[in-house]
């Protein structure tokens, strides 16, 4: 139960504070001062205070839509192995056995959770009928569609490198397995951090400071939406790269994560400090990337988007072969 | 009761049920008695009866273990009338009775959109005759029952799908179909006839009993080559599925609904029925050329449907991209049991039984839902909807469902039997051949593709259907929700994709026992359907949708609870969609070819997209000022241009060739006679 609530709250209190560091991290970079990295809590704040406006055009998918983008955002790091191995149990009065939740740690469930979060932001982009709303949910389904196979065969290289479909024995199983056995799981990474840096709507697929009409895609969604509606989405797409970056640590390199049924807080401290550590390096890389490329032009996407395919491929094939 | 239902009456009744739906119009009509609509409205009211009946049927037959046999030899000996109900059969019976039950309902209101243009009475008897025949195509155990009933059902689709015809488009759709079902018929033919020459027998019991020990290799391998053909003509598999897109969408929506729900699954029930019960034990290889046949046909399927702006071409090329998922679960388990791991076998075959199911319940769902949208449009164009789900919130709702459970989301169905054919792909890729490994690896890679574009085209058909503003030319149309009964049928439909993917588990663990039972059956048609769903391998009993929805319900009610007791004081406002300032017009919306113009570019090696711009100036000699410009976007069709092209032109040719033997004088005709009497006599002697 306490496991449960770590992996229910952990996500969303932390997710923003990652948008800020990099943000003060490319700050840095690019000889700026920039913004606290507490700004996205206060960010959040101020929206969840606001009144919002909607679109006279608009039905009930966008009152309802942005709920369901931020619900499934904290559903997903449930199945995420966060801080140990074990997976989160749910103990309800009058049930006899705790019930595990381990079934939404199947990385096939998380793949398609993820793409259902995907379906809606581009069903909000198109509600209120604008121009830049559909040309963003044309592109964010363009992306979206080929980040898919990508993400999936990176995940299939580490299920099967753990002999498991589900995350959590998987972090388990690769954490025990010898170096040299990491050479697949570093060519499925690299399948892994492209598909991440698509899915969050990073440089080079897409830029999330700007709000130019040509060349935005995600912020193009978020057009029409403001207060509580635009906060939850905002909140939703932090959550997001909170969730990818714990996969990529824990899944592929899950060196430090809590092992065992034991949820003893040192070993969990241990854990949150050694998945801080990967994450500032993760982040450190997606400053880095922002600050020294290019956002590529929208039709070469898909050559990035396929490397990331074919990579997924090798990484499995390596495996099975 | 249990025993009426597993008797040969319960099936008598089924039958009879239906063909007094059938024939009541016609009653009607010769003695002038009641209305039009009360007409159609007979024999869709026996259709539902008898639907209710075949599920009852579909039950008992699974949950009792216990089949119905009924062969019509033991009253004489001319008429080859046999039928077997086993567990195989219950299946694809109950599922055509689900499907039938919640078209047939829907259709008591909707025949109203024909009343005055066409006959609503011929619409439900010749539907009657089409449900009945689907029913008993599943339960024949005899080649020439089977052909018979195999044909009526062609025949009667093709009479529902140029039932509007005085619109040309049906009429040359309707005519594709006739060819391409007779074609697919030739080939069944051909496979039976080997299989009779073979084992001596025309009855599927002998066949089940020795055809495998008693044809030789070669016969077998001709067989299974003119069934897969034949019967992948009927399921609609690239390259052979050209005639789906355009029959499914000229047939009325409730006949679309079944076409695309269950009659393609007839090939697919016979299939198995060659693969596993005529003749298991097939090479490997016809398990990798299912497999390949079912990547390109869910890959092609969805990039062809991403292409499309006519609702009901979208949901037909959906159909082609669904055979092939389930293609990957057959190819799967021969493939199994051909390499020595036959355990895994009935998962596969679990896998693409609960595809059939599941497809069957959301693209019944999707097109009754697309007949809705049509009835209060007047148009099958998608550039032409918008807006949609103000006018139309329930039909939109449940549109949004069957959109989600085809694209594959947790915890409806669709994922269910994505993920367990997922499960089987990775078991393939355990098998000890690199080559097959091979196969496998690029069947997943085929299938998340697909589930990807799947995504990205429901998103066009939910998004530019009912959400934005109405890009409507004709305001004038009245367009309304549709009434409580069809509204009632969809909801149905609704429930039941949530149902199968939620209670994935049992349903799936019962499929693996269906599917085990195949090719098991002994003489008394009883099996062991109830042990078969303890079996030690398990993966069917993984599916994680439960956990997966309770989850969801948990997390949704803590978060929304939370944020609205948080901005509770918040104001909400309505106002204009920012458009930098211009006015917002149909023209500032997406369009539905737009939409899906990058992902056509993306893919412009497969598509091969072609445009052709038209522009017409105020002075043509000039060329200064434009007075109106047009694009056309196509597609360059490779089907028709280097497969059936180059065969229609052979056929001319040889028929011209042939022609000429046909000179008009008798003394020649003659000749001839007398050199075929001849030409046998020889023949005769020499055998």
């Amino acid at each position: 139960m306490i496991l449960f609530l770590i992996q229910l709250t952990l996500v969303p209190l932390l997710s923003p504070l990652l948008v800020g560091v990099i943000r003060s991290m490319k700050a840095r970079m690019q000889s700026r001062i920039g913004a606290s990295m507490f700004q996205p809590y206060l960010d959040l704040l101020k929206l969840f205070r606001k009144d919002e406006i909607i679109s006279r055009d608009a039905s009930w998918i966008s009152l309802a839509g942005p709920y369901i983008v931020f619900i499934i955002s904290v559903l997903v790091p449930l199945g995420v192995p966060l801080l140990t191995v074990s997976a989160p149990t749910l103990s309800f009065p009058g049930l006899a056995a705790p019930l595990t939740l381990a079934p939404l740690g199947d990385f096939i469930v998380i793949v398609y959770l993820m793409a259902l979060g995907a379906f809606f932001l581009a069903l909000l982009g198109m509600d209120a009928g604008g121009g830049f709303g559909g040309f963003g949910a044309s592109r964010e389904m363009m992306v979206a569609a080929l980040t898919e196979g990508g993400l999936f065969f990176a995940l299939l290289s580490a299920a099967l490198a753990g002999g498991s479909m589900t995350t959590f024995v998987i972090a388990g199983r690769v954490s025990e397995l010898p170096l040299i056995s990491y050479t697949p799981l570093i060519i499925g990474f690299s399948a892994f951090f492209i598909a991440l840096l698509a899915e969050n709507k990073r440089f080079p697929v897409d830029n999330p400071a700007t709000h130019l009409e040509l060349t935005m895609i995600h912020e193009a969604l978020l057009l029409e939406y403001s207060g509580k509606r635009l906060a939850l989405l905002e909140w939703a797409g932090a959550n997001n790269l909170f969730i990818f970056i714990a996969l990529g640590a824990n899944l592929f390199f899950p060196w430090g994560i809590a092992a065992g049924e034991s949820v003893a807080p040192a070993a969990l401290l241990i854990a949150l400090i050694a998945l801080s550590g990967k994450a500032l390096i993760a982040l450190g890389a997606i400053a880095f990337i922002e600050s020294v490329i290019a956002k590529l032009r929208i039709f070469r996407v898909p050559d990035l988007l396929f490397t990331s395919f074919v990579l997924g491929m090798i990484a499995v094939g390596i495996i099975i072969a | 009761m249990a025993d009426f239902l597993i008797s040969s009456s319960g099936v008598f009744v089924l039958g009879a049920l239906f063909l007094i739906g059938a024939l009541g119009p016609l009653f009607f009509f010769v003695t002038r008695l009641g209305s039009e609509s009360f007409a159609g409205q007979w024999s869709y009211a026996l259709s539902i009866l008898g639907s209710l009946l075949g599920l009852g049927i579909a039950g008992a037959v699974i949950f009792l273990g216990q089949g119905i046999a009924f062969d019509a030899g033991a009253i004489t000996a001319f008429v080859p009338f046999s039928l077997r109900v086993d567990a195989l059969s219950a299946f694809f019976l109950g599922v055509i009775s689900l499907i039938a039950l919640a078209a047939s309902l829907y259709a008591i209101v909707y025949q109203e959109h024909f009343r005055g243009r066409y006959s609503l009475g011929m619409l439900g008897g010749v539907y009657s005759i089409f449900v009945a025949s689907m029913m008993f195509v599943v339960m024949a155990n005899h080649a020439l029952t089977f052909l018979f009933f195999w044909e009526v059902m062609s025949l009667s689709s093709y009479l529902l799908v140029v039932y509007e015809h005085r619109e040309k488009a049906n009429r040359r759709a309707g005519l594709l179909y006739l060819i391409m079902m007779h074609i697919s018929m030739a080939f069944i033919l051909l496979a039976f006839l080997l299989a009779f020459s073979a084992a001596g027998s025309m009855n599927f019991d002998v066949w089940r009993a020795n055809l495998s020990s008693v044809a030789t290799p070669l016969t077998a391998a001709l067989i299974l080559s003119a069934a897969l053909t034949g019967l992948g003509i009927k399921a609609g598999m690239v390259p052979l599925h050209i005639w789906l897109p355009e029959a499914h969408p000229a047939a009325p929506s409730h006949v679309s609904a079944l076409m695309s729900g269950v009659m393609i699954k007839t090939a697919i029930f016979m299939l198995v029925r060659f693969f596993f019960d005529f003749l298991p034990g097939s090479s490997l290889w016809w398990g990798i050329v299912i497999i390949a046949f079912g990547v390109a046909s869910s890959i092609l399927g969805v990039l062809y449907a991403l292409s499309e702006h006519d609702i009901k071409r979208l949901l037909a090329f959906h159909s082609v991209e669904n055979i092939g998922i389930i293609l990957l679960g057959i190819g799967s388990a021969i493939v199994f049991s051909a390499s020595g791991a036959p355990g895994f076998a009935p998962i596969a075959l679990a896998a693409a039984l609960f595809h059939t199911v599941n497809h069957a319940i959301f693209k019944a769902l999707l097109f009754l839902g697309a007949g809705s949208v049509v009835v209060a449009t007047g148009t099958r164009n998608m550039e032409e909807y918008g807006g949609l789900l103000k006018v139309l919130p329930y039909t939109g709702a449940f549109f949004l469902v069957g959109s989600l459970a085809i694209a594959a989301f947790p915890p409806l169905n669709g994922f269910a039997s994505e993920w367990l054919t997922f499960q089987v792909l990775f078991a393939g890729l355990a098998s000890p051949i690199t080559s097959v490994k091979l196969v496998f690896l690029f069947a997943i890679a085929g299938l998340a593709l697909t589930g990807g574009l799947a995504a990205a085209a429901f998103v066009k058909a939910f998004g530019i259907t009912f959400l934005a503003r109405s890009r409507a030319h004709n305001k004038t149309a009245c367009v309304h929700e549709a009434p409580p009964l069809m509204l009632v049928s969809m909801g149905m439909l609704a429930t039941l994709a949530v149902a199968f993917g939620t209670f994935a588990i049992p349903i799936s663990r019962a499929l693996v026992g269906i599917a085990a039972s195949v090719g098991h059956t002994t003489a008394h048609l009883s099996f062991p359907t109830g042990k078969l769903i303890a079996s030690p391998v398990n993966i069917a009993g993984m599916v994680p949708l439960a956990t997966v929805f309770l989850a969801a319900i948990l997390v949704a009610a803590l978060a929304v609870g939370l944020v609205f007791w948080a901005t509770r004081r918040n104001k909400v406002v309505y106002g204009a969609t920012w458009s930098c300032g211009t006015p917002i017009t149909p023209r500032t919306e997406i369009t539905a070819t737009s939409f899906s113009r990058s992902l056509m570019v993306i893919f412009k090696g497969m598509l091969r997209p072609t445009k052709q711009v038209s522009v017409a100036y105020h002075d043509e000699v000039s060329r200064y000022s434009v007075k109106s410009s047009a694009i056309s976007v196509g597609f360059f069709d490779p089907y028709r241009a280097h497969f059936y092209t180059p065969i229609e032109n052979a056929l001319i040719f040889i028929a011209s060739r042939v022609k000429r033997i046909q000179g008009g004088n008798v003394n020649v005709y003659v000749v001839y006679v007398f050199a075929t009497v001849l030409a046998l006599l020889t023949f005769a002697t020499l055998i």
